[in-house]
Order: structure tokens, then C-alpha cells, then sequence
């Protein structure tokens, strides 16, 4: 048994050797496609990082008029909670707090510092920092419960007309690039199917005589697939390692230009911190069709 | 050892090739199948080795139907039989010596007997000079002779030739024919399926003679005659 599985390896060795052409064809075609799966991920990656940064963009800000009570602005944040409950976050900052923060955003503006002190008293205003969960629906239900309920009075300012442009823009973004992703998809399933059709194919070519032979002189069905089997883990590991050398080096390459146009974000830093996921996702992809194809060929072959 | 029961092979609805053939080789025979080009000797031996299935009757190996038994069966018979096929059936991508190590290595055998053995065999056919060439690398003469090599290198119980000497000069075919008659000597059994009228009647042992899908002779000591 061990005798044997040793052979098996050496014939798998043997085999992708003698046929350098057709070793190089598959695994270049099985590296374009396990590219474009890891383009995929990454793709995801970079949609999942925008719709975290929308969820935090959509946040309303109403500012009360001078001197509201604290309980009646606690008041109107529990309204809102109740007309609105699945709203992510209602945060009451008072006149106090703002002042703080904005002293502790511009400690080292001596010119703010000193213009505020001329001002005297805290020229702040008590808000409520509403963070809805990245649904436009609901941001226009708060929208719409804060201009129109009795307690409107309250509120000296809303604070997201300028937001609503920027929101509703990165909205037709996201939308745009999950139909660009779908699409993608779509070819690279073809692209895959077609990659173990040609791989069966330029298998089939070349071993059907070869499959027959071994199966008349009587090798056992295990002999005759396991060397295919190995050639297609050969094939896959070999993919794999090309593959995800030319990820980081993407990653790293592209990192900069990414970061333009997608500020805090980190290509080179989401390939290092999920590197064992690209691992798992080239080493299966690459395998599982080097491996389920020669299945298939020989599977074909050996009915006699 | 192996018996034919009323078995007939049909190919397609024209091609009738064998029809209701009953017949018995024991252990040790020597038994020439003759016939005109395309009656059905190559036929014949694929049933034997069930790369083919009796359209209707059976075949038994040792007693084993081929018919009812499972492919690991069929294919530890085809381990047992040395066959060399009229068209060789030699591994493309393997050298002449690897073509020999496999079927040996199909049998599980160790590497060292392998290493002994594969020589030895490729030595006595006279390809020793050219064990690192590809079959497409050999000549005719010379890929059938491998054919050989490798259908006598484990030595089995039953050698089927099918036309081994179909390309081979005077000389070679003297060779292969006196090879089949030692091991035959030793108590192996063979079938020669050839229609070379010399080489039988220089034999002097049974032949079965093949037309129109029937026997029409099968005696000892036979003579080519069609
Ligand atoms: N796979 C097949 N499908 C259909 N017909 C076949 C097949 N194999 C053989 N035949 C036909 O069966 C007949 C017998 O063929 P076979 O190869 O057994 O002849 P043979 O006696 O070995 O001839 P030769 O002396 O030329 O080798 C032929 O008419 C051939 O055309
Ligand atoms: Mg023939």
C-alpha cells in the first residue's frame, strides 16, 4: 500500500513533467481563475469597508434652541426611539459636553481658544447625534418626525441637508458596484466552467488511449486515477502559490491608489490581516478543480 | 481453464463475428487460433480478458463466469493473463523500460525484484540498448517486441499473442516463437492467434480454426489449412 501510493506520486510527478505544455496551459487557466475569485474578495472587502462607512455617515443632528430642559430633550429622544425603533443609536450631548469636545478638538488653536474666552458664556447648543442604520427610509422617517411632531418647537436647527446629497450619492455608488460585482461574478463562473471544460478536454486528448491501456493490463481503478488525482493537487498548490504571491504584490502595488479614493483604507492592510481567508480560498479553488477534473476525466475513462 | 459456452459476439445487427462457439483450453496447452483476416481472433482474446461481453453464452476463467463477475475480478484475471496485443497497447508516455516496471508494478511487486527483472526480460527481447526510449521512439519490430517484454516479465500462467510476430523478420519471429514454445515447456498455458501458415505448421500442436463466426476445425497436432 505505501509502496504503491509512493508510485502513484512518482507517475504524478513523472506525467507533469513529460507534459510541461499542457502542466503550464492548466495552471495558468486555473490561476486566471482563481485570480478572479480573489478579485472577488477583494471586491468585498472594499464593499464591506463603504457600507461601514455609510452607516456611520447617516447620522442626523438636531440642535435645540438655547436653554430647552435636559428632560424635555431626553423626552424627544425617547419619541424618536419610539416612532423609530430600529434606529441604531440617539445620543443626547449637552451644551456642556460640546463645549468640552470642542475644546479638546482645538487645545492647540490659541486663536479659537482665545476667541471663545471673548465670547464669555458657552455659545454651544444641546443636540441629539441620531445614527439611523444606513436605510434612507428610515432616514427620512427621522427626517420627518423631527420637522413635523409637537416638540418641533424644540429645535432651534436639523443638521443633514448637506449630508443628504453626499449619502444619497454614495448610496447610487454602492448600488453601482454590487451590480459591477454581480456581473463580474457571472463571468467568472463562466470563466471557471470553462476552465475545467478545457483542462478535461486537453486531458481527455491526451489519455484516453493511455487510461484504456492501463485498465486492459489490468491496474486497479485506484492506480489508473490516482496519478491524475495528484497532477490536479500539483496543479492546484502550484496556482495557489502564484496566485498569492500576486495578490500581496497587487495589494501592495495598488495600496496607494486605493487609499485616494477610499480614505483609511487599507488594501495591503486587508490582504495581511485576512491572509489565511485568501489561503483558504486559492488553495480550495485550486485544488477542487485541479482534482474534481481529473475526476471527471478519468471517471469517463474507466467504464470498460 | 478457460471455456467458452455457446458464446456468440454480435457488434452490430451486420456484424456477426462469433456465433455459438463452444470450446475448452486446459492448463499447459499450446493452442493456435487461426482464420482469415477479420473472422475474430482479436475478438476472441478480448472476451477472454472481458474487454468485451458475449453478446449471448458464457466464459469461464478458472471456473469464475465472466459475465457475473465484478470489475476487481475482471481486472485480477487480466493481472494473471500476459497479453500481447496486436496493436501493442504500450503506455505513450512512459519509457521502454517504464512500459515493462508498470505491469509489474500493477502486480504490487517490489522495486528491488523490479529492478532485477525489467533488465533481464528487455535483455532476452533485445531492447536493452534502448531502455530510456519512448514507444514512438522504436521502431515497428521493436515496439512489438516491447509488447512482448512486458506480457512475459511476470511471468503469469496464460500468454495470449495476438499476431506477435506480425512485424517482425525471419529471424525475430524465430525467436518469439521458440520463447512461447520454452515457457510453454515450463507449464504455462498459451494462445497464438496468427495467420502465419509456417509458424503453425511448424508448431505441431492444436489449432482452432475460425470462418464465418463458427470453428470449423480445432485438432491437436493441426495444420494451417483454410
Ligand atoms: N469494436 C468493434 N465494433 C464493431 N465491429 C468490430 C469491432 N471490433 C472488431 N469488429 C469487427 O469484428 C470483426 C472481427 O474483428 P477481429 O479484430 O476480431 O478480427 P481478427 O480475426 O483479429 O482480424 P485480423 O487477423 O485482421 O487481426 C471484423 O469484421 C471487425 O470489423
Ligand atoms: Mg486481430
Amino acid at each position: 500500500m505505501k509502496n504503491n501510493t509512493k508510485r502513484i506520486i512518482g507517475f504524478a510527478i513523472n506525467d507533469f513533467n513529460r507534459n510541461k505544455g499542457i502542466s503550464i496551459a492548466t495552471i495558468f487557466v486555473l490561476t486566471i481563475t482563481i485570480m478572479l475569485v480573489t478579485g472577488l474578495f477583494f471586491f468585498q472587502g472594499i464593499a464591506g469597508y463603504l457600507t461601514a462607512q455609510i452607516q456611520n455617515k447617516i447620522d442626523i443632528t438636531a440642535y435645540f434652541v438655547d436653554g430647552t430642559q435636559e428632560q424635555d430633550i431626553l423626552n424627544v429622544k425617547d419619541e424618536i426611539i419610539k416612532m423609530s425603533p430600529n434606529i441604531k443609536n440617539v445620543e443626547y450631548v449637552s451644551k456642556d459636553q460640546a463645549l468640552a469636545t470642542f475644546s479638546a478638538k482645538h487645545k492647540d488653536d490659541a486663536v479659537l481658544g482665545q476667541a471663545l474666552q471673548e465670547v464669555g458664556n458657552n455659545p454651544f447648543l444641546p443636540s441629539l447625534n441620531i445614527t439611523t442604520n444606513s436605510d434612507p427610509a428610515q432616514y427620512a422617517q427621522v427626517a420627518n418626525i423631527l420637522q413635523t411632531s409637537d416638540f418641533s418647537k424644540l429645535i432651534d436647527k436639523v443638521d443633514y441637508s448637506q449630508k443628504k446629497d453626499t449619502i444619497e450619492e454614495i448610496y447610487s455608488i454602492t448600488s453601482n458596484i454590487t451590480i459591477f460585482g454581480i456581473i463580474l461574478g457571472i463571468i467568472l463562473i463562466l470563466v471557471a466552467i470553462l476552465v475545467v471544460f478545457n483542462t478535461i478536454k486537453l486531458a481527455i486528448e491526451n489519455s484516453k488511449e493511455e487510461i484504456n491501456t492501463m485498465k486492459t493490463v489490468g491496474a486497479s481503478n485506484q492506480f489508473i486515477r490516482g496519478p491524475f488525482i495528484i497532477q490536479g493537487v500539483i496543479y492546484g498548490i502550484i496556482s495557489f502559490v502564484i496566485c498569492f504571491l500576486l495578490s500581496g504584490i497587487f495589494a501592495l502595488i495598488l495600496s496607494s491608489k486605493v487609499e485616494v479614493i477610499l480614505p483609511g483604507f487599507s488594501l495591503f492592510g486587508f490582504f495581511l490581516t485576512n491572509w489565511w481567508i485568501f489561503v483558504l480560498i486559492q488553495l480550495g479553488f485550486g485544488i477542487g478543480v485541479g482534482v474534481i477534473s481529473a475526476l471527471i476525466v478519468v471517471k469517463k475513462h474507466l467504464e470498460i | 481453464m478457460i471455456k467458452f459456452n455457446n458464446v456468440t459476439k454480435i457488434y452490430s445487427q451486420s456484424t456477426v463475428v462469433l456465433q455459438d462457439i463452444s470450446f475448452e483450453i486446459k492448463e499447459g496447452e499450446f493452442v493456435s487460433v487461426v482464420g482469415k483476416s477479420g473472422v475474430g481472433k482479436t475478438t476472441l482474446t478480448r472476451l477472454i480478458l472481458g474487454l468485451e461481453a458475449p453478446t449471448s453464452g458464457e466464459i469461464y476463467f478458472k471456473g469464475e463466469n465472466l459475465n457475473t463477475a465484478d470489475p476487481a475480478k475482471i481486472q485480477e484475471i487480466r493481472r494473471k493473463i500476459g497479453c500481447i496485443y496486436q496493436d501493442y497497447k504500450l503506455l505513450p508516455k512512459k519509457t521502454v523500460y517504464e512500459n515493462v516496471a508498470y505491469i509489474m508494478q500493477v502486480e504490487g511487486k517490489e522495486n528491488e525484484e523490479i529492478d532485477r527483472e525489467v533488465p533481464k526480460v528487455l535483455e532476452i527481447i533485445g531492447l536493452g540498448g534502448k531502455i530510456n526510449n519512448f514507444p514512438d521512439q522504436l521502431s515497428g519490430g521493436e515496439k512489438q517486441r516491447l509488447a512482448i517484454a512486458r506480457a512475459l516479465v511476470n511471468n503469469p500462467e496464460i500468454i495470449i499473442a495476438d499476431e506477435p510476430t506480425g512485424n517482425l523478420d525471419p529471424y525475430n519471429t524465430y525467436e518469439v516463437i521458440s520463447l512461447l514454445q520454452k515457457i510453454n515447456k515450463a507449464g504455462k498455458t498459451i494462445i497464438l492467434a496468427t495467420h502465419d501458415r509456417e509458424i503453425i505448421n511448424k508448431l505441431g500442436k492444436r489449432v482452432v480454426t475460425l470462418e464465418n463466426g463458427k470453428i470449423i476445425r480445432d485438432e491437436q497436432a493441426g495444420k494451417f489449412i483454410i
